[in-house]
C-alpha cells in the first residue's frame, strides 16, 4: 500500500512536532508514509469563508499531488473532512476524485479502520481530556455524537484507553465545540473566546493534566486561551500522545 | 409578496431587534450579550439544561432515529406535492365547515385577519403561541387599528408584557431571570414588589389571563400541524391556553405556513412523537388539540400563508429547511445560540435554523448570520426532521460571497490566500516569514489591536523549522535552506 502523508498548511509551519509524531506513530505501526513536498492547504479556509473560486485551484492541486497513492492519511479530521465531504462541488467532476476522496483518512480513522488496530499497546501515565473536535466527530463520525441515539463508539477514546497508565476524563459536555472554527474564531471573537474557555473549564474541572484531540487548529485556540489566562494545563496532538506512548 | 409591505415589516422587525440587542450584525451583538458573562453563561446552561433533557428523552425511544428518518421522508414527499395536498386539506377542511383562506404574504395575511375580525365587530382578540404571526408582525398591525391582542402563552405574554419580541421560538422569555419577571409583572400586574417565586407569579399571570379569556371575543392559534386527509389542524400547548382561548370565544382562527402539512393522520404518530421531546424533552405536550371544523354554532377561519415559502421550496440548496417544525432544539444545542441569546440574529427565528431562512430573505441584511456559527454540526444531528443545517449555512456563505457581500478585506484575504498556496515555494516562504516575525517581532507589535486572535489568545510558540524542512532533514536529503 503506498501511503501518502498530508500534513496541514499550519501543522506544517507551525507545529511541525505533531506532523514528525504522525510519521514516528505510522513508522511503529509498519506504515512508510511519504511527504509528497508539492503539498499546501486543502483550500478548507476559502471554502469555509464562501469563496469558492478561491477554493477549486487548491483542491486541484491537492488531487494533482495525492492521486497517485492508495491512502492518504491526515492527522487533522477536518481537513480530511474537506477533502471527503466538502471536495464535490469543487473537483467532484474529475475522474481521479472518488479515489483520493475514499483513501484520505484521518490519522486515528487509518490506524483504527484501515490496519485495524482496536486498542495501542504502550504507556501514557497521565490524566487526559480528549476533545472530540466537531468535524471528526460529526463529519467523520469517527465516534458517536451525544445527539444521536445510537450505539456508543469512540474510535479515538478506543485508540488512547488502550494505553497503560493513561485516565481518560470524565466531561459535563462530551463534544461541545471550542470555538475555534476557522475565521470564525476572529469574525465571532467574542463567541469563540467563550467557547473555549468553557470547554479548557470543563477540562480543568474534570482533572485534565493534558488535552488531547485530532484537529491542531481546536488545540491552538483553546492552548493559546489557557496560556493567557494560567490555566495550567498542557495541550498534545493525538499524535503525540500516541507517539510518546509508543515510543 | 409586494415589496413595499415587506421592507416596512422588515424595517419595523429591525427597529424592535436594534432596541432589544443594540445596533450591528450577529458579531456585535453577540459580544454585547456576552460581555456579561454571568448572563451569558446562566443563558447557555438554562438552554443546555434543556438539550440534556431532550438527550433523554430522545434515548428512551429504541427507534429514535428511525423517526427522525421517516419524518425527513414525509416532510420530503409533502414538499414534492405540496400544491396537491393544500389543495386536499383546502376541500377537507372546508367539507368539515371551516372557511380557508390563502394568503400570499404577511401583509395579505394580516388583512385578511383584520377583516375577519373587524367585519364581527372584534375588539379583544386572544392568541395562542404563533411564530408565523410574528413573523407577519399581526400585533402591531391589529393594534394599530383598535384591536387588544392578549398573548395567553405565559413566556409569550412575558414578552408582550415588555415590549419585546420572543428570543426563542419556544421559549420566548428564555432571556429574562425570574426576579426581572418579578418586577415586570409588579409593574404591569401588580404583584407584590421583589416576588420572584415562579410557581406564584405563574398564578398571577394565571389569574391575569382568566380575565383576557373570559372577555375575549375571539381566539387566534398557531398550527403545528395540517392533515391533508382529514382537513383537521393540530395545536401543541403546554399550557391548555390555545384551548381556553377558542373554546369560549366563538371564533377561531388559525394561522399556519404552507409547510404545516402532513398527508395522513397516522402520520402525526411520527411527528408528535419527535416533537414535544425534542423542544423541551417531555414525551409529549400537555395538550395536544385537533380541530376539525368549528364547533357548534362558531366559527373556524384557517389562514394558510405562503409569506417566502414559494420561493424557499423552488430552492434546491434550502427547500429542506421547510421541513422544519419549529422546535428549537438547534437552538438549544447550538454553543452560539445559548451564549449570544436570541435577538442576537435580529430575526423571528433565531438560531441556526433562523438564520438559514432570514438569509433566504434578505441576504444582504442578514449577512452575518451564516457565519454566526463554528459549523460544528451539532445542529444538523439533533435537529428531529433531519435539516443538514450546517451543510445550508455553508451554502449561504457561497450565497453572500456570490453576491459580493462578504467584507472586503476578506474576500481580498482569501484571494491572495489562495495565490499563495497555490504555488509551494510561495506558500513555504510565507511560513518561513510568518515563523520570522513570531520570534523577532516585540510583543507590543505582535499583539497590536489589529490582532483580533492575540485580543484573548497567546500566539502559537514559533518553531525552527517547519515540518517539512524537519522531514527533509530526516529522510536524508537537502537542509531545506531553513525553510
Amino acid at each position: 500500500m503506498k501511503v501518502a502523508l498530508f500534513i496541514p498548511c499550519y501543522v506544517d509551519q507551525l507545529y511541525p512536532q505533531v506532523g514528525l509524531a504522525t510519521v514516528r506513530v505510522l513508522e511503529k505501526l509498519g506504515v512508510q508514509a511519504e511527504f509528497p513536498e508539492e503539498q499546501t492547504c486543502c483550500g478548507q479556509p476559502m471554502a469555509n469563508s464562501g469563496v469558492a473560486a478561491a477554493a477549486q485551484p487548491l483542491a486541484e492541486k491537492f488531487l494533482d499531488v495525492f492521486h497517485g497513492y492508495d491512502a492518504v492519511v491526515c492527522p487533522s479530521g477536518s481537513c480530511t473532512s474537506m477533502v471527503r465531504n466538502h471536495y464535490a462541488p469543487l473537483v467532484g467532476t474529475r475522474p481521479e476524485y472518488e479515489k483520493v476522496r475514499r483513501g484520505t483518512y484521518e490519522l486515528c480513522e487509518f490506524v483504527h479502520d484501515v490496519l485495524g488496530v482496536k486498542a495501542l499497546r504502550g504507556r501514557y501515565a497521565r490524566k487526559v481530556g480528549l476533545h472530540r473536535s466537531c468535524h471528526g466527530l460529526r463529519e467523520l463520525r469517527l465516534g458517536s455524537a451525544s445527539e444521536r441515539m445510537e450505539a456508543r463508539y469512540d474510535k479515538v477514546g478506543a485508540l488512547l484507553r488502550g494505553l497503560d497508565g493513561i485516565e481518560l476524563v470524565e466531561l459535563t459536555r462530551p463534544d461541545e465545540c471550542c470555538g475555534f472554527g476557522g475565521t470564525f474564531a476572529v469574525a465571532e471573537e467574542a463567541m469563540s473566546v467563550m467557547m473555549g474557555k468553557d470547554r479548557i473549564a470543563d477540562h480543568a474541572r474534570a482533572g485534565a493534566e493534558v488535552i488531547t484531540g485530532t484537529d491542531v487548529s481546536c488545540l491552538m485556540h483553546m492552548d493559546g486561551l489557557a496560556r493567557r489566562q494560567g490555566t495550567k494545563v498542557a495541550f498534545r496532538h493525538v499524535a503525540e500522545v500516541m507517539a510518546e506512548a509508543l515510543s | 409578496m409586494t415589496p413595499a409591505s415587506e421592507a416596512g415589516r422588515t424595517a419595523g422587525a429591525h427597529d424592535d431587534f436594534d432596541r432589544v440587542a443594540g445596533p450591528g450584525g450577529h458579531p456585535e451583538r453577540a459580544a454585547r450579550f456576552a460581555a456579561d458573562a454571568a448572563r451569558a453563561h446562566w443563558h447557555d446552561q438554562a438552554l443546555w439544561f434543556v438539550r440534556v433533557k431532550r438527550d433523554r428523552a430522545a434515548s428512551a425511544l429504541a427507534d429514535w432515529e428511525e423517526l427522525r428518518e421517516a419524518a425527513s421522508a414525509v416532510k420530503a414527499h409533502t414538499r414534492s406535492r405540496l400544491a396537491d395536498y393544500l389543495e386536499e386539506f383546502e376541500r377537507n377542511a372546508r367539507a368539515k365547515g371551516a372557511v380557508v383562506h390563502f394568503a400570499r404574504d404577511a401583509e395579505e395575511h394580516n388583512r385578511i385577519v383584520h377583516a375577519i375580525l373587524a367585519e364581527r365587530g372584534v375588539t379583544r382578540l386572544v392568541k395562542s403561541k404563533s411564530m408565523l404571526t410574528e413573523e407577519c408582525g399581526l400585533n402591531p398591525y391589529l393594534e394599530a387599528r383598535g384591536i387588544e391582542v392578549v398573548d395567553t402563552d405565559l413566556g409569550e405574554r412575558i414578552v408582550q408584557l415588555a415590549h419585546e419580541p420572543p428570543s426563542h421560538i419556544v421559549l420566548p422569555a428564555i432571556h429574562r431571570k425570574k426576579e426581572e419577571i418579578g418586577d415586570l409583572f409588579h409593574d404591569k400586574l401588580g404583584t407584590p414588589a421583589g416576588l420572584a417565586d415562579p410557581k406564584l407569579l405563574t398564578e398571577a399571570a394565571r389569574g391575569h389571563l382568566r380575565e383576557r379569556f373570559l372577555a375575549a371575543q375571539a381566539g387566534l392559534t398557531g398550527v403545528n400541524f395540517a392533515v391533508a386527509e382529514t382537513g383537521g389542524v393540530v395545536v401543541c400547548t403546554n399550557e391548555g391556553n390555545a384551548d381556553m382561548g377558542t373554546h369560549l370565544p366563538p371564533l377561531h382562527i388559525a394561522c399556519m405556513g404552507v409547510e404545516k402539512l402532513v398527508p395522513r393522520m397516522k402520520d402525526l404518530a411520527i411527528f408528535l412523537r419527535l416533537l414535544a421531546r425534542s423542544a423541551t424533552g417531555q414525551p409529549v405536550t400537555t395538550y395536544t388539540s385537533h380541530f376539525h371544523g368549528p364547533r357548534e354554532g362558531g366559527e373556524l377561519h384557517l389562514v394558510v400563508v405562503d409569506n417566502g415559502r414559494s420561493e424557499l421550496l423552488a430552492d434546491p440548496d434550502h427547500r429542506r429547511a421547510l421541513a422544519c417544525i419549529r422546535c428549537g432544539a438547534c437552538m438549544n444545542t447550538c454553543p452560539v445560540f445559548r451564549r449570544s441569546g436570541g435577538y442576537s440574529y435580529g430575526w423571528t427565528v433565531p438560531g441556526p435554523i433562523g438564520s438559514i431562512l432570514a438569509s433566504g430573505r434578505d441576504a444582504a441584511a442578514h449577512r452575518s448570520l451564516p457565519f454566526a456559527s463554528s459549523l460544528c454540526g451539532s445542529c444538523s444531528d439533533v435537529c428531529p426532521v433531519k435539516i443538514d443545517l450546517h451543510e445550508q449555512l455553508l451554502e449561504r456563505r457561497r450565497e453572500v460571497a456570490n453576491r459580493g457581500l462578504l467584507p472586503w478585506p476578506k474576500r481580498l484575504g482569501m484571494q491572495l490566500l489562495s495565490v499563495v498556496l497555490r504555488v509551494t515555494w510561495l506558500y513555504a516562504l510565507a511560513g518561513w516569514l510568518a515563523r520570522v516575525a513570531l520570534r523577532r517581532l516585540p510583543r507590543s507589535i505582535l499583539y497590536a489591536p489589529a490582532n483580533v486572535w492575540g485580543r484573548h489568545r497567546e500566539l502559537p510558540a514559533p518553531p525552527r523549522e517547519s515540518f517539512r524542512a524537519a522531514y527533509r532533514r530526516m529522510k536524508g536529503g537537502a537542509d531545506g535552506h531553513g525553510r
